[in-house]
């Protein structure tokens, strides 16, 4: 059991990197809190793996340091450090039984056999292997071969973290649903730290109660899923999370104010006065289409708009239409009336957060 | 299914039953015709039925040639089957270093037969070659002419030295085919070298392995040019191995009937050897994969 942390943490695989996009994981500064849920979650080679087998030890960072509760644990081989890990393809000893397999992490480091026994069965029982127990890992389905690596790593009780590598991607869906609940039971069970790594949304947020988005080798925002979903803190977060993701607009700054395509975005007095002392010209304006808001009759604050088609996806539908020149989302309730051809949108102020230099743009209040 | 009656699609099969009909079953046959006749010349031959056979099986040369063929056999896979295994594992996995491994390994496996008989032949020698000078210079008299305990450590020391680069090279490649993610979890399961031998590496060696040592059995069970050309089947007939004793009785002495008698007994014992060794094999792996069934 340990907190994680990474301490300017960066990795590079070539030898001499130039630029910052020579680096797999730019530099970073992270906490692991002991006992949490934690999914890191990315598009494919944003550096999620990397950073994983970074905290394991199957790789060495080339900067900064990792701290297991405050011990540096960099010169550390995987097999001092005390954790475990789940592979994407469950990886199970052949000729061995579930049985052996589950034991094997107790008797490599010589804990007495009926030490074994015990935890065994009580590890075996949590993953409803106990009946597989006497068989060969080799004839096992990939579901169950992947509960029997799993329970490789929960056999020892003073594991310090259980890293997972995207580990339900060769698992059936109607059984992944399954696992992925024993997980989060295991987890308040076993009160164990443990690392999700993940390119599934929804995955991520069923299974943490916090999510690290990488993106281009960079944690660029660690939070709930629902601050992840109200606040994206980087458009690539927004354009990441939901389904669909955030609309995104780029305005012009003018003597009014916020300017779209000759059209006054609300956005306050205070905000832009900001904005204008950054002196920028990297401006969006983002916002979600569950946060658009349709109007049926005219109305004042609403821009009119042309629709194009509608995505009917049961319980809700998707509408797409034309601001100006841009392509936009809006989701609407399954019973919420469609206007036909011509509609009338606003984009409420909570919700339309302004983005400098893809960061968010916030007012913070003394 | 029904099943149609003379099938136009057996007219597929007869080339290859042609092939092979010249090149194993009618060359067999002659060999069959042979070992139970007695031939004089062109005409005058006498059948013998199975009298060439009882001869074979008591004659005591041929009975000494066997058991040394089974001693040498079994002597050079204890021997090859762990030192390819060894070799395997040391070899480097990537960069230059690995393709320069792979060549040097590989290197006896390309050299012909007899020439490896003639080098050996010339790098025992006292006078001018390497090791059987050295090892007089170390105050040993050797002498594979002489001393048959010579003879038979030099005959096995060329065949590990020709022939475990086999076996090296095709646990190389089984090594290559085991996932990354296997040495990991090993590690941090803190496997120590030892069962990531055990319980990786071996159970994932086992499929090359069986054909490793049949291809071993098989070859070193036929062996003949390379004693031949080293040792000549001496001193005495202390290195004469079954194929020499054979050749020389159908070569040397033109005892057709008996020579091919013996022929089809020797066939006879490879392919019982090779044949208990496969099905024990493959039983095993059996044994593993049927406790599935307990669903």
């Amino acid at each position: 059991m340990a907190q994680i942390t990474l301490n300017s943490l960066a990795h590079s695989y070539s030898a001499n990197p130039q630029g910052p996009e020579d680096y797999a994981i730019r530099e970073m500064q992270h906490v692991w809190e002991q006992g949490g849920a934690y999914a890191l979650l990315g598009p494919s080679g944003c550096g999620k793996s990397t950073l994983l087998n970074i905290i394991s030890g199957l790789l060495q960072p080339s900067n900064g340091e990792i701290l297991f509760d405050d011990i540096r644990v960099n010169d550390l081989k995987p097999e001092q450090r005390n954790i475990a890990q789940v592979f994407q393809f469950p990886v199970v000893y052949d000729t061995m039984t579930v049985f052996d397999n589950l034991a094997f992490p107790l008797r490599n480091i010589g804990v007495p056999e009926h030490k074994v026994k015990s935890k065994v069965y009580e590890v075996a029982e949590v993953l409803e292997l106990t009946e597989q127990l006497k068989r060969k890992a080799k004839g096992l389905s990939a579901d169950q071969k992947q509960k029997v690596s799993m329970g490789r790593g929960l056999v020892r009780d003073d594991v310090s973290a259980i890293l997972f590598d995207e580990p339900l991607t060769v698992i059936d869906p109607q059984l992944k649903w399954k696992l992925r609940r024993k997980l989060k039971q295991i987890h308040k069970q076993f009160n164990t730290t443990m690392v999700y790594v993940t390119h599934d949304q929804l995955e991520a947020s069923t299974f943490a109660d916090k999510i690290a988005l990488m993106y281009e080798g960079q944690i660029v925002q660690f939070g709930t899923p629902r601050e992840l979903f109200e606040s994206p803190r980087h458009t690539f977060v927004g354009y990441f999370i939901g389904s669909p993701g955030m609309n995104f607009i780029r305005p012009e700054l003018t003597s009014r104010g916020l300017e779209f395509e000759g059209q006054l975005m609300p956005v306050n007095e205070e905000m832009i006065e900001k904005i204008r002392k950054l002196g920028t010209s990297n401006i969006k304006l983002g916002i979600r289409p569950e946060f658009v808001h349709v109007w049926t009759e005219a109305n004042d604050d609403a821009f009119e708009v042309t629709i194009g088609d509608i995505e009917d996806l049961g319980t809700y539908r998707i509408m797409s239409f034309m601001f100006g020149s841009i392509p936009m989302k809006a989701r609407l309730h399954e019973d919420q009336k469609v206007p036909v051809k011509n509609a009338r949108v606003s984009f409420p102020e909570q919700w339309l957060k302004v983005y400098v230099d893809e960061y968010l743009l916030e007012l913070t209040h003394e | 299914m029904n099943k149609i009656e003379s099938n136009k699609g057996w007219l597929f099969v007869l080339p290859v039953f042609i092939v092979v009909a010249f090149s194993a079953v009618i060359p067999l046959m002659t060999v069959v015709n042979y070992s139970v006749q007695d031939v004089f010349d062109a005409n005058t031959r006498f059948f013998t039925g199975t009298e060439w056979y009882r001869d074979m099986l008591n004659n005591p040369q041929l009975q000494g040639a066997l058991i040394r063929q089974f001693i040498f056999s079994f002597t050079i896979l204890a021997i090859e089957v762990p030192l390819g295994i060894l070799v395997a594992l040391m070899m480097p996995k990537k960069g230059w270093q690995a393709s320069l491994a792979l060549v040097l390994v590989s290197l006896p496996l390309l050299i012909p037969l007899n020439v490896v008989g003639t080098i050996w032949q010339v790098f025992t020698r006292t006078d001018i070659g390497l090791m059987g000078w050295g090892i007089r210079e170390l105050g040993y008299a050797y002498n594979i002419s002489r001393n048959s305990g010579d003879a038979w450590a030099t005959i096995i020391l060329m065949d590990v030295w020709h022939w475990t680069p086999l076996i090296a090279l095709l646990c190389y490649s089984g090594l290559r085919a085991i996932p990354e993610a296997y040495y990991q979890a090993a590690r941090i399961d803190q496997a120590s070298r030892w069962a990531v031998f055990r319980f990786i590496q071996l159970p994932k060696l086992i499929n090359v392995l069986v054909i490793g040592v049949l291809i071993r059995f098989m070859d070193s069970f036929m062996i003949y040019a390379e004693p031949f050309v080293l040792t000549g089947g001496g001193p005495g007939s202390s290195t004469t191995f079954l194929s020499q004793a054979l050749t020389a009785m159908a070569i040397g002495q033109f005892d057709l009937g008996p020579a091919a008698a013996f022929s089809i007994i020797y066939f006879l014992i490879i392919l019982a050897v090779s044949f208990v060794f496969y099905t024990t094999i493959m039983h095993m792996q059996k044994d593993k994969t049927t406790s599935k069934s307990g669903e």
